[in-house]
């Protein structure tokens, strides 16, 4: 298969063609080499010359996906060696979300976000929107109207709503249900991109380097360019709307924490007023979102289409979709929690936190699991190589 | 838009530096580039790093790299045939290349980043020509630079000492993108395409899922409609290439040998306007005849192969002709002038085709190639793979398999290989007057030609081929310029507003031989010279 070929929106992708693709393409990325100071894939597929699936896998997300080696490939469709790094490896990634995941029936959701096009996956995503709403309509059927429409102005007024054990409870399940499978979907990626390769120790140095790789965004730089984020101009705009989008997820984790401490240790109840460090945490950590979930839209949306895997488009805009609902129903809480609507936002509010909780192991998000172990592997392996060549003087 | 003051043909590195510092200096610029925008850029889209003249190390280079040596390795490169004053203003000017690429928002990659090879005289564009093309077109648009693509210049009109008019061609949607709408352009891509007429490919047949399917063609349903207008602008840089894309010429040059030749460049480099300029009188320098060739993959496509088509394992194998005789001795050059030096020798091979023949052994040990190499389990097998009689290659093979024993033994393994009279007689001597008594008493005939070690025996099964051509890479002719790039006459006259830069002029400088890094470096420098010169006599 060229990778000049468009793949039909909707069609399934094969896999095995989709590896074969990218053995024929990083096969010619090997003798070139002329994009290997963009980024350490290059470097990294050289020392994988005949690279197998998990090596494949390393590869693809060691890949950040900034388009260089696409806009600076003589050979790029619609040249006849069609060298189309970012896309084949993005297909790559994709294909790997759905092939490591636990439990095994998550990769048919996980499916369903590559080919939002076909009708029966289309409706299983319908239903799982709904699924989010469910603790709406619960709450619906069992509140008597009045309390539902109760403004929430003094301490409490949240747990007349959901009491506070319940929310506290469907909070941890389903985000330790997260975190477990993608956990166990995290190490199988993790034993595949080794299998083969030397071991690596691993240290708390190495791993706080990947920390720090990760914070920031060391490979993302494009060699000192930064990304080609639409059809030429090397810029610096994609890595900071991503580095925000992570700093307004953080804030609003970091609102929850302090709001359960808040809670537990200084037995101060919600809500809590607009000044106060968690509304503000979480109002900042939500307009960072928001502003930064639109600008990366945007960007995309001006991004050569020829460098994207069309069929990770239904994924993308489904993980858009769900952050997008999470953050406006909470910023619709905060602003009219005075009011009668304060029972339903808060309802809905929940509905879509819980739901993506449950869905978050069949999202895109999981992508940053990945993407760290393939840098941490990196940086092990470059470790190893250093203390080796130290070793021998 | 009034029409411009200074018309840039060509957007390689020589033009595009060209237009952007007469633009900077003032004037109106039109650059006109024959190639669709995807295929904008010439060879330069091909090329990775340049050479310059440097007197510190920097983050770019370890070491520094100053103007003497400079000009010691361009004479030594060239038999000191390059003219002085050009070289000097050449040498002197390099200093300033990276900060002016890097000016115009040109990325150099930095030795800390990625693996590079070892280079301590030249710099490397991050991501190579292509990266380095993109970025000088969004530099000249921004500084107000119309561009055309899909636009020939050509029928310069020279009157006295000036070029009163040139004409321009182009198709109708000479916009962004889409095919190139230039007749010749096209159609030697076309002709190329077809390969029908370059013997022994046909016989090379591929595993069908590892061939390279070509991309789909562009739409044809717009047949383009050409436009052709007259131009007379104040002043002309011409920087359109050389003349590797034109079969025609060249068979005129070289002979029908260049039928096997594969061009590793731009199809868009078919000399036009340098065959039309010469016939008006301007003056040569270089030698039509003299190509620079390197060893391709003959499997490569007709044009734009590029980097990646290069044979490089000589050194681990033997090399055979299409009758299956050895030729040259494969250990003999390891510098970096080795590729240029079997593209040389199988230009000269019968069909302009060689085998690169290795073992299993070898075949793990020669550096990566962009196709598979042909595979046999045994000798018959892959001679009749290649089309080659089989009795001769055997022939060869167990003459240098029994010569690379008793020279570089290391076989102990099975010693009785060793000895040459178990062979049967006829497999071991190509000739009689060959055959001398070696100390040991063992009959040994020196390998003819001689093989330049380490080598050892091939003979390991399977048996593997890569089958090679030579690979054009560029012409060494070219017009004439002065110390301002101007164009001249062959009476020695300068013509006022002609400025010629990169590839067309570079055999001034370096009408044979070549360094590595040399020609981005010629773009470069005689780019932006050309672009200030034009500029400067626009403004009188
Ligand atoms: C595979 C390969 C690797 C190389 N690597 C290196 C390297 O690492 N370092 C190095 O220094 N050199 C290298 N070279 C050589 C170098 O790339 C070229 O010599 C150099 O880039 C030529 O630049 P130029 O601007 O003169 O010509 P080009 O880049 O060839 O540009 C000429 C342009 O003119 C256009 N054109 C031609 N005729 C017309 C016309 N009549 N009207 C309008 N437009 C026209 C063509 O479309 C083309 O875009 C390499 C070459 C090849 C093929
Ligand atoms: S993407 Fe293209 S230019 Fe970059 S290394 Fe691969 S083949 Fe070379
Ligand atoms: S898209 Fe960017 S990160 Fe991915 S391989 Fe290409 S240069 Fe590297």
């Amino acid at each position: 298969m060229s990778a000049a070929e468009p793949v039909v929106e909707g069609a399934a992708v094969d896999a095995s063609a989709a590896a074969t693709e990218a053995q024929r393409i990083l096969a010619i990325c090997n003798i070139c080499g002329y994009c290997n100071g963009f980024c350490p894939v290059f470097d990294a597929a050289r020392e994988r010359p005949a690279p197998h699936r998990g090596d494949l896998s390393y590869l693809a997300h060691l890949c950040h996906a900034c388009r260089n080696c696409l806009e600076s490939c003589q050979y790029a469709p619609p040249h006849a060696f069609g060298v189309n790094v970012p896309r084949t490896l993005e297909r790559l990634r994709w294909l790997d979300y759905a092939d490591y995941v636990w439990p095994k029936p998550l990769a048919r959701l996980m499916r369903a976000g590559m080919v939002l096009g076909s009708k029966a996956d289309f409706a299983l995503f319908l239903k799982l929107f709904l699924a989010m709403i469910v603790p709406l309509l619960m709450g619906f059927w069992w509140l008597p109207w009045s309390q539902l429409t109760q403004p929430a102005l003094g301490p409490g007024g949240f747990y007349r709503i959901v009491p506070f054990p319940l929310m506290v409870c469907l909070g941890v399940a389903t985000l330790g249900w997260a975190l477990l499978s993608i956990g166990v979907s995290l190490v199988r990626f993790w034993r595949a991109i080794g299998g083969g390769r030397p071991a690596v120790r691993l240290t708390w140095s190495g791993l706080s380097a990947v920390l720090w790789d990760l914070a920031s965004l060391r490979h993302l730089d494009g060699g000192g360019a930064g990304c080609t984020d639409s059809h030429s101009p090397l810029a610096p705009a994609r890595r900071w709307l991503h580095q925000l989008l992570v700093l307004g997820f953080l804030c609003c984790f970091a609102a929850t924490v302090v709001a359960a401490f808040w809670h537990h240790v200084l037995e101060r109840v919600a809500p809590y007023p607009i000044g106060s460090l968690p509304v503000v945490l979480g109002l900042v950590g939500g307009l960072l979102m928001l502003a930064s979930a639109l600008g990366l839209w945007w960007l995309r949306r001006r991004t050569n289409p020829l460098a994207l895997a069309p069929e990770r488009k239904g994924g993308e805009i489904s993980a858009t979709l769900w952050l997008l609902a999470v953050v406006l129903s909470g910023l619709a809480l905060l602003v009219w929690r005075g009011t009668s609507a304060m029972g339903l936002l808060l309802l809905a509010h929940l509905g879509f936190v819980y739901g993506f909780f449950l869905l978050l192991p069949a999202s895109k998000f999981v992508h940053a699991g990945y993407r760290l172990l393939a840098v941490l592997r990196l940086r092990l392996e470059q470790r190893n190589i250093d203390a080796d060549t130290s070793r021998r003087g | 838009m009034k029409g411009p003051q200074v018309l840039v043909v060509g957007g390689g590195i020589a033009g595009l530096c060209a237009a952007i510092s007469a633009r900077r200096a003032g004037a109106r610029v039109l650059l006109v580039e024959s190639a669709p925008r995807w295929r904008r850029g010439g060879n330069s889209r091909h090329g990775r790093n340049f050479r310059f003249c440097h007197d510190q190390p920097s983050a770019l280079v370890p070491e520094r790299y100053q103007a003497d040596e400079f000009t010691e390795d361009l004479a030594r490169a060239t038999a000191g045939t390059g003219d002085a004053a050009l070289t000097r203003l050449l040498i002197e000017r390099s200093r300033a290349a990276p900060r002016w690429l890097l000016d115009s928002g040109v990325a150099l990659q930095e030795r800390n980043r990625g693996t590079l090879p070892f280079s301590r005289k030249t710099a490397f564009l991050l991501g190579g020509g292509q990266a380095m093309v993109n970025a000088l077109y969004a530099q000249a648009e921004r500084l107000g630079v119309d561009v055309r693509y899909g636009c020939v210049a050509n029928r310069p009109c020279l009157r006295g000492n000036r070029l009163a008019s040139i004409e321009l061609r182009s198709s109708s949607q000479s916009g962004t993108s889409g095919q190139s709408g230039q007749s010749s352009a096209s159609g030697l891509t076309g002709q190329a395409a077809e390969s029908g007429g370059v013997p022994g490919r046909s016989s090379l047949e591929l595993p069908q899922e590892l061939v390279l399917e070509p991309a789909p063609e562009h739409p044809p349903e717009q047949a383009p409609k050409l436009t052709s207008e007259t131009l007379t602008p104040d002043a002309v840089v011409l920087a359109c290439g050389g003349a590797q894309g034109n079969p025609d010429w060249l068979r005129q040059h070289c002979g029908e040998r260049v039928e096997g030749f594969i061009n590793r460049g731009t199809p868009e480099a078919h000399g036009k306007l340098l065959i039309e300029l010469l016939a008006a009188g301007a003056q040569a320098v270089g030698d039509p005849s003299r190509l620079y060739l390197v060893a391709v993959d003959a499997r490569s496509p007709p044009a734009d192969g590029g980097i990646v088509t290069r044979i490089r394992g000589m050194p681990q194998g033997m090399v055979v002709d299409r009758d299956g005789l050895r030729r040259h001795d494969e250990g003999a050059d390891r510098g970096s002038t080795r590729y240029a030096r079997w593209g040389q020798r199988l230009a000269d091979y019968p069909g302009q085709i060689g085998y690169l023949l290795l073992d299993a052994a070898a075949l793990r040990e020669v550096p990566a190639a962009l196709y598979p190499p042909l595979v046999a389990p045994d000798l018959q097998g892959l001679a009749r793979q290649i089309g080659m009689d089989a009795a001769e290659l055997e022939r060869t093979w167990l003459t240098y398999n029994a010569a690379m024993r008793s020279s570089f033994g290391d076989d102990s393994l099975r010693p009785d290989l060793h000895s040459h009279l178990e062979l049967p007689p006829h497999s071991v001597f190509p000739t009689d007057s060959h055959r001398d008594l070696h100390p040991d008493g063992s009959t040994h005939a020196p390998l003819d030609p001689p093989r330049t070690g380490p080598a050892r025996a091939l003979d390991t099964p399977p048996f593997a081929a890569y089958p090679m051509r030579p690979g054009l890479t560029f012409t060494y002719h070219g017009l004439a310029v002065d110390a301002r790039a101007r164009v001249q006459l062959s009476s020695g006259e300068p013509i006022a507003n002609l400025f010629a830069a990169g590839t067309l002029m570079a055999p001034n400088l370096c009408p044979q031989g070549y360094l590595s890094g040399l020609m981005l470096t010629i773009g470069q420098v005689f780019g932006v010279l050309a672009g200030e010169e034009a500029a400067r006599h626009v403004r009188g």
